[in-house]
């Protein structure tokens, strides 16, 4: 291997077959993981596209109908543009609060003793751990006078009668925006807090000399800028987790919801593939939701480098 | 401790108080599930609403279990079923994972670059995104209605071995030199000096594996009753109405204690790994 990888840098008229074969070994290890990636998320990707410009039921084999697909979609789906929208501002406001209180919590529970912050990052993180617990939810939103949320309001006269929090046509995605929140401290939380705890301390004496002077100044002047890394790949994290927002929805406001009025991307594709088995649409369909997290993440994490390197 | 710049006493106050506050607002659904569980049926429907129970009782866990015995498939079925779906997924994919991250990170061959581009791409997207043609994919090769329907696609979390490639690029290049020299081929190297310099990884790759495969629902992929996992029985048992609200909290409680203890146990090792998690 040592021979191998000197001949390689040395000696650039290997043929191609010739490199692959010298580097048997890597390919053999590398093997497993990627024909299954291939399979399940490269080829999926891939035939997505393929799929998006043919009729296909699952029974039949797909039939070619040209760009018929993207043109329903753009011309003709009223709810396509409504759930759109949707996804817009939920992955927008559910997307930057919950980054930037990821970046807050990880930091504030880093300024705490080491026995809190260990039970502060579970009691924080527990949302996400406990996958199924959001149906809480259901019940602390119920819209009769039962219901926890509506039970206060009604008890403390803010309110009369009890408000469909997930029925209401006006309330489901405020209502479904506090919920996602709630369990959006994910992996990007736990990314930030490990880059807060493997900050180089040196670094703050060093600012203390130059004269920073307090907590806002070194975390803007000092830890910021020394945690570029994590807050990109919170950033690709975060982007991921808004825009695939699904069964939260889908368990606590129906699905479809009442009028399509919380349904986002994902879940209106489930809608079209799973339910009414139109696979060629709703690939049409993830082939744009494809676009646009791919565009998202181009602007955010083009900002961010930017904003790191000034 | 090293002193470092000014820590005011306000500002410790507001700290704590934030901290304070949002902790509530984290805990209260929580704390609400588990107070539920062990609430007497009235105590579940009364005006106005009660966060804490006042006479717990465990008949929410003896309904549960009578509501279970009442299906057609036994309780221990779904409990086999996740328990299997959940280790099997999980062992699985640590070492697939390691043994493609070992090559990326320490090897140089030819498509190297490629791969780990590929590798980071795909983590700008959703699963969602692929959700259709995946579905369509795995019932092609016949995996729908069986375990591999649900092990399969946790298989190839790009995350994982995004994680554990970065976390490998660590191990000291010595150190696989030394081996070499004494002629251990790169499969022995991987297994004898690489992997057990990774184990804080391997918890990480756990605990985000667990989680996914512990709380996935059959969905779409399964439908054949006795295949299903036991989030499924939770959303059936919902589905009942609201006089099983107990017995679904019971349930919802139940599921949520392994993964919480997982994590409790390997928080430090994950904070670890996460630390080199860094996107350049």
């Amino acid at each position: 291997m040592v021979l191998v990888k000197n001949k390689l840098e040395k000696n650039v008229d290997f043929t191609v077959w010739e490199k692959i074969k010298r580097s048997r070994e890597s390919y053999i290890l590398l093997a497993p993981f990627m024909l299954i990636f291939a399979l399940l998320t490269i080829l999926p990707m891939l035939s997505a596209i393929g799929l998006s410009f043919t009729s296909f039921n699952m029974l039949e084999i797909p039939r070619f109908i040209g760009l018929q697909n993207y043109q329903r979609m753009l011309l003709d789906d009223p709810i396509f543009f409504k759930v759109v929208k949707n996804t817009i501002v939920f992955a927008f406001i559910t997307g930057s609060i919950s980054y930037i209180l990821s970046f807050l919590f990880a930091w504030l529970i880093n300024e705490t003793g080491r026995a809190l912050r260990t039970v502060l990052t579970v009691l924080f993180y527990i949302p996400v751990l406990a996958g199924n617990i959001y149906f809480v939810w259901a019940f602390l939103f119920s819209s009769d006078s039962y219901g926890v949320v509506n039970g206060f309001l009604i008890q403390m006269n803010i309110i009369k009668e009890p408000i469909g929090w997930l029925i209401d046509q006006n309330m489901i995605m405020p209502s479904l925006v506090v919920v996602q929140l709630w369990m959006s401290l994910g992996t990007g939380f736990l990314a930030f807090i490990a880059g807060f705890q493997s900050m180089d301390r040196s670094l703050f004496e060093a600012g203390a000399i130059d004269g920073v002077r307090n907590r806002s100044q070194e975390l803007w002047y000092i830890t910021i800028p020394s945690m570029s890394n994590q807050l990109l790949f919170s950033a690709v994290m975060q982007i991921a987790a808004s825009f695939g927002v699904s069964t939260v929805i889908v368990f606590l406001a129906g699905f479809p919801t009442t009028q399509y009025s919380a349904d986002t991307v994902v879940t209106y594709i489930m809608d079209i593939g799973t339910t009414r088995f139109e696979m060629g649409y709703a690939c049409t369909i993830a082939v744009f939701l494809f676009a646009l997290m791919f565009l998202t993440n181009f602007i955010i994490t083009g900002a961010l480098r930017k904003f790191s390197t000034d | 401790m090293k002193p470092r710049p000014g820590r005011s006493l306000v500002g410790t106050a507001t700290v704590f108080l934030f901290l304070l506050l949002f902790s509530v607002f984290f805990m209260l659904p929580i704390v609400y599930a588990i107070s539920t569980a062990f609430k007497p049926f009235n105590e579940i429907f009364i005006f106005p609403p009660r966060l804490f129970v006042r006479k717990p009782t465990f008949n929410n866990f003896i309904q549960l279990n009578y509501l279970v015995s009442d299906f057609w498939v036994p309780l221990s079925r779904y409990i086999f079923n996740s328990v299997f779906i959940t280790i099997a997924g999980t062992f699985g994919h640590i070492v697939l994972a390691s043994m493609a991250a070992y090559p990326l990170a320490k090897h140089n061959f030819y498509g190297q670059k490629v791969l780990t581009k590929i590798i980071v791409l795909s983590l700008l997207f959703t699963a969602s995104v692929t959700y259709i043609p995946q579905y369509v994919i795995l019932s092609g090769i016949g995996a729908i209605n069986t375990y591999w329907a649900l092990i399969l696609p946790a298989l190839q979390s790009s995350l994982g071995l995004y994680l554990m490639m970065n976390f490998m690029q660590k191990i000291p290049e010595e150190m696989l030199e030394a081996a070499r020299i004494d002629g251990a081929k790169e499969a022995r190297i991987f297994w004898t000096v690489v992997m057990p310099n990774v184990k804080p990884a391997w918890l990480t790759l756990m605990i985000f594996s667990f989680q996914g495969l512990w709380n996935s629902g059959s969905g779409a992929l399964v439908f054949k009753e006795e295949l299903k996992t036991l989030p499924s029985v939770m959303t059936t048992i919902a589905a009942g109405g609201v006089t099983r609200t107990g017995a679904t909290a019971a349930a919802a409680l139940i599921l949520m204690i392994p993964p919480i203890l997982l994590f409790i146990f390997s928080q430090s090792r994950i904070i670890e790994t996460m630390s080199t998690s860094g996107l350049k």
